[in-house]
């Protein structure tokens, strides 16, 4: 397809004129922990992962005026991929074998994380990943700060169904691997739940699809056959925009077809004027606008980093906030930052969440959370309508598709990624 | 006095003050009819819970204070259902969101900026204390809605009327069916008038104890109206209806849907048309940089892009300096788009470009450096993220034209890009520049020997098509992201564009552009937005090869030159 080649073209080019330049000059000091930060600063995603170098900068710094680690200083080292996937890879192996990184906070999308797996596995490296995602993996090296399917999507149209009493559903999804494997979830999921297959509408766009005319007019007519529809958006990134002025443009309201989404947090929103999307809503662990004393410190902390006092908080902000905290626990518990000592550390860590909570590492390497769903308001905010009682473990398998509903992840006990809890065995099916 | 005749008071002497003599003595009546009308309605309401106001409206004012959205739900059923004197002023505060309340009690905000106080309606001096705004979500919204339908039934402007009666169509709530049938016989207005025979029979067809014969005539209304919504409301028909009713049913929606499959076909037409005039504004830059200059001019989508954040910085100015101006935001950022673009345009053109005449694939890496280069400067100065370009009133919105729904943004978006396209025709066939333009691409040394500076010509032409993609950036800024990747997503687009259209002919640009908006949204509802794609660049592979030079080839010696 002629916008992946060209979003490669675009970012190989951009990656070649930036390789080597843009990584801070490791300081010649001896005594520091060095941390590695894997997130694109140019190219399609720097759009959502600048804003998660800058955390992790905020949070080393906030770490280092506590007094450090071990005695130590915490230094970071940024690289930027680029957006670029073949890079993340690269990056990261320069990350691990040249700046000799302790950990790894890094990548948004999941081609990009599949992309550096080889290189954490080969390595014995560690790597946060922030982000919510598909699920189907559990890998020793990773640990999963973002939401699984079930910490997001499940309990999302959970709440459509009981609240909103929805009977008919379209799922909408940019044409990758996390949308696909999602709605593959919630269709299996929605079945389960008796919901006729006709009553159920899949579609997928292009990355960066603009055009949303006869999508949006399509929802419009598949939302008016006399049942409750909604819309379960996993569309992606700058997609988004258009998709939302096109709904506002053609009136389809919150109260008629509401729509959530899974990829718009309060960073997206601040690209569009949300009159007219009051309502629509969204699946988050974390909304800026939860009040808790944790949360009103952070935010204070970032826009005070930025020096923006308008500058917004986000669901993987929190992800890092609380895969860094775990991370330094897990060190200073293994005394040591040697990989091998931190991921035997990690499972049973517990660090707060800024919702209120204290969030827990799981054998399977996910983490607890809790989910909240929030409706959009005139400011761009989010007002939470619904929550988890308490925090939802994570699940790295879904247990709602037949592949894998055996499978568990524990790297605990079983030291395995796949346990197959039916034949006893490792290793998948 | 409850609120709804106070209301109807002050309208009516609002409008004894503009209309003299004959106009007062009918406003007079029509007001005389609707109160009457109101005074029934509101007595049958009351009649079935007279004795429990009190302690009702004190629960419903509990309820509001309560923070939680069953409860808010609940407390206007009550106080619409027991007609509380204030419910018309507290439900439109509520969905406003200027409705106050807490353990301090329960106060609207007026528009005015003052409080009254909701329970009472008398003013008060400031908001109680411990008061927040009462919170709102979708269930609530909807409950709102539905008792603003049936309170905006007796408002003495029939616009709002219409409105309510739409609500009611909606909500299709049981109760309101007396009032509704009342308002029928009261009502006036045509278009009232037919929105609430539809509410009508909306909800006959929905209520489980309606006779057949109601049915029938309400199957017959919905059939009328003929529209999604219509549908929706058919297929509400209870599963216990006789099977003349369902066989009466099944026809009616027959009918609409074939009605509705022919207006689908326009729509498409119509999206095609949308998307085709989209790709024509961010191709005609390049038809002139590309196709009469033969730059192949990757940076062509930042001038794009520089455009749309041009836009977002003189509504940035216009937001904090002077906000009444905004509805003109956009043709103030037209010019300066053009400028800003055409200028960087130059400044590309002088720099770099001029020393690369004649070493396309050199030109084609130095292009492509600069749309980089551009791209992070951008990103460095505005930050990754989205900026937000609002959209003036006259672009937001739809409206309905037989079965076809026209946004207003995309209908002005199809007129600026005929505007643009006939403005650019007219350059380059009417002015001397443009016969100098046309001159220098087609024969530069016989130009230059004719004493036509074909170095300044060079650098106006490159800047014209840079300044054009400005204006473009413009139009799209209503449509799409402002952000750093706005010119990637069209770069493509536009070379193929004018690659299909025939190089150096501008209706071949047109031609081209509307031929794949067209056939792109004519295939979409049956190929899938991804497919669509693909299947349309496998069309145009094909067409290539089959005529090299596009659909309009220029001919004569200007092609080998």
């Amino acid at each position: 397809m002629n916008s992946n080649r060209r979003e490669f073209l675009g970012t190989a080019l951009a990656g070649a004129a930036f390789l080597g330049s843009s990584y801070l000059p490791a300081a010649a000091q001896q005594e520091t922990i060095k941390v590695g930060i894997l997130h694109s600063l140019s190219g399609t995603m720097a759009i959502s992962e600048t804003t998660l170098k800058d955390v992790m900068l905020m949070l080393i710094e906030e770490q280092n005026k506590k007094g450090g680690l071990l005695g130590k200083k915490l230094e970071a080292v940024v690289v930027d991929p680029a957006s670029n996937w073949p890079l993340f890879a690269e990056k990261a192996r320069e990350l691990i074998t040249k700046d000799k990184v302790a950990a790894t906070f890094g990548c948004w999308t999941s081609v990009s994380r599949k992309s550096v797996l080889p290189v954490f596995k080969e390595l014995n490296n560690i790597l946060f990943y922030p982000v919510q995602y598909e699920g189907e993996e559990s890998e020793r090296n990773v640990f999963y700060t973002g939401a699984a399917p079930n910490q997001q999507a499940i309990p999302a149209v959970d709440y459509l169904a009981k609240d909103e009493k929805v009977e008919r559903w379209v799922l909408a999804g940019t044409d990758y691997v996390y949308p696909r494997t999602t709605n593959k979830i919630l269709e299996a999921y929605l079945k389960s739940k008796g919901v006729k297959p006709d009553d159920i509408m899949i579609n997928y766009t292009p990355f960066g699809h603009s055009d949303w005319q006869t999508i949006v007019s399509d929802i419009k007519k598949f939302g008016s056959a006399g049942k409750k529809t909604a819309v379960v958006s996993t569309i992606n990134g700058d997609a988004n925009v258009p998709f939302y002025k096109e709904l506002g443009n053609q009136g389809i309201k919150a109260t008629d077809i509401p729509v959530v989404a899974f990829s718009v947090g309060e960073e997206e929103l601040a690209g569009i004027d949300t009159k007219p999307l009051l309502g629509h809503l969204a699946a988050w662990n974390y909304f800026q606008s939860i009040k808790t004393p944790e949360n009103e410190a952070f935010i204070k902390q970032w826009q005070a980093f930025t020096k923006n006092p308008k500058r917004v908080t986000n669901d993987p902000m929190e992800a890092h906030y609380i895969g860094f905290n775990m991370w330094v626990k897990a060190v200073e518990k293994a005394k040591s930052t040697d990989p091998d000592k931190v991921i035997d550390a990690l499972p049973g860590i517990e660090a707060p969440n800024l919702t209120g909570g204290i969030s827990k590492m799981l054998p399977n390497h996910h983490i607890t959370k809790p989910v909240f769903i929030g409706e959009i308001k005139d400011d761009g905010q989010f007002d939470v309508v619904w929550k988890t009682t308490g925090l939802v473990p994570g699940d790295a398998w879904s247990k709602e598709l037949d592949g894998s509903k055996d499978l568990v992840g524990d790297w605990v006990e079983k030291k395995c990624g796949n346990f197959n809890v039916k034949t006893g065995k490792c290793g998948g099916v | 006095m409850p609120e709804p005749f106070r209301k109807r008071f002050r309208h009516g002497s609002g409008g004894t003050l503009q209309g003299p003599g004959m106009n007062r003595k009918l406003v007079w009546m029509s007001v005389f009819h609707r109160l009457k009308h109101a005074l029934v309605i509101v007595i049958a309401l009351v009649a079935a819970s007279v004795a429990s106001i009190a302690q009702t409206a004190d629960e419903a004012f509990t309820r509001l204070a309560a923070d939680s959205y069953s409860d808010t739900s609940r407390a206007i059923e009550i106080l619409v259902s027991t007609a509380h004197p204030n419910a018309a002023l507290i439900v439109e505060a509520l969905n406003d969101g200027r409705l106050l309340a807490g353990p301090g009690g329960v106060a609207v905000k007026t528009a005015a900026g003052g409080f009254v106080d909701a329970r009472t309606g008398q003013a008060l001096a400031a908001a109680p204390a411990d008061v927040k705004p009462v919170r709102l979500n979708n269930a609530v919204r909807r409950a709102v809605q539905a008792a603003l339908g049936g309170l905006g039934l007796l408002n003495p402007d029939a616009a709002k009327r219409t409105a309510a009666a739409e609500a009611v169509f909606k909500s299709r709530d049981a109760g309101l069916l007396p009032v509704v049938e009342a308002a029928i016989g009261k009502e006036t207005n045509p278009r009232a008038l037919a929105a609430l025979r539809q509410a009508q029979a909306a909800i006959l067809i929905a209520k489980p104890d309606t006779q057949p014969l109601d049915r029938f005539a309400a199957i017959e209304v919905l059939r009328e109206r003929a529209d999604q919504d219509a549908l929706a409301t058919l297929r509400a028909l209870p599963g216990d209806a006789t099977p003349a009713l369902k066989e009466a049913q099944a026809k009616a929606i027959t009918a609409i849907e074939g009605r509705l499959k022919l207006w689908a076909a326009a729509q498409n037409l119509w999206y095609g048309l949308s998307l085709g005039s989209v790709l024509l504004l961010a191709a005609i830059g390049l038809a002139i940089t590309f196709g009469v200059m033969g730059v192949i001019n990757m940076a062509h989508g930042e001038m794009v892009m520089l455009g749309a954040y041009t836009t977002f910085v003189v509504q940035e100015v216009i937001r904090s300096n002077a906000p009444w101006l905004f509805d003109w935001s956009l043709a103030i950022a037209l010019p300066a788009a053009f400028i800003v673009a055409g200028a960087v345009g130059i400044g590309i053109e002088r720099g770099i470009i001029r020393f690369l005449y004649g070493r396309p694939l050199e030109t084609l890496l130095a292009t492509w450096g600069i749309s980089l280069t551009l791209q992070q400067a951008v990103r460095t100065a505005f930050g990754p993220t989205n900026r937000e370009v609002g959209a003036p009133s006259f672009m937001s919105g739809a409206f309905e034209l037989g079965g076809l729904a026209i946004t207003y943004n995309r209908l002005w978006i199809i007129v600026f890009a005929a505007l643009v396209f006939a403005a650019l025709l007219a350059i380059l066939k009417l002015t001397p520049m443009g016969l100098q333009m046309r001159a220098v691409t087609q024969n530069r040394r016989m130009a230059s020997a004719m004493g036509i500076r074909t170095g300044r010509i060079d650098a106006l032409t490159f800047g014209l098509g840079s300044g054009v993609a400005g204006l473009a950036g413009v139009a799209l800024s209503q449509i799409d992201n402002v952000s750093p990747n706005l010119g990637q997503s069209y770069i493509i687009d536009s070379f193929m564009v004018v690659v299909f259209g025939g190089v150096g002919n501008l209706w071949g640009t047109l031609v081209g552009a509307m031929t794949l908006g067209v056939a792109n949204k004519l295939l979409e509802p049956y190929a899938g937005a991804v497919l669509g794609k693909i299947a349309l660049l496998v069309c145009i592979i094909l067409f290539i090869q089959k005529r090299p030079r596009g659909l309009f080839a220029l001919k004569g010696r200007a092609v080998e030159a």
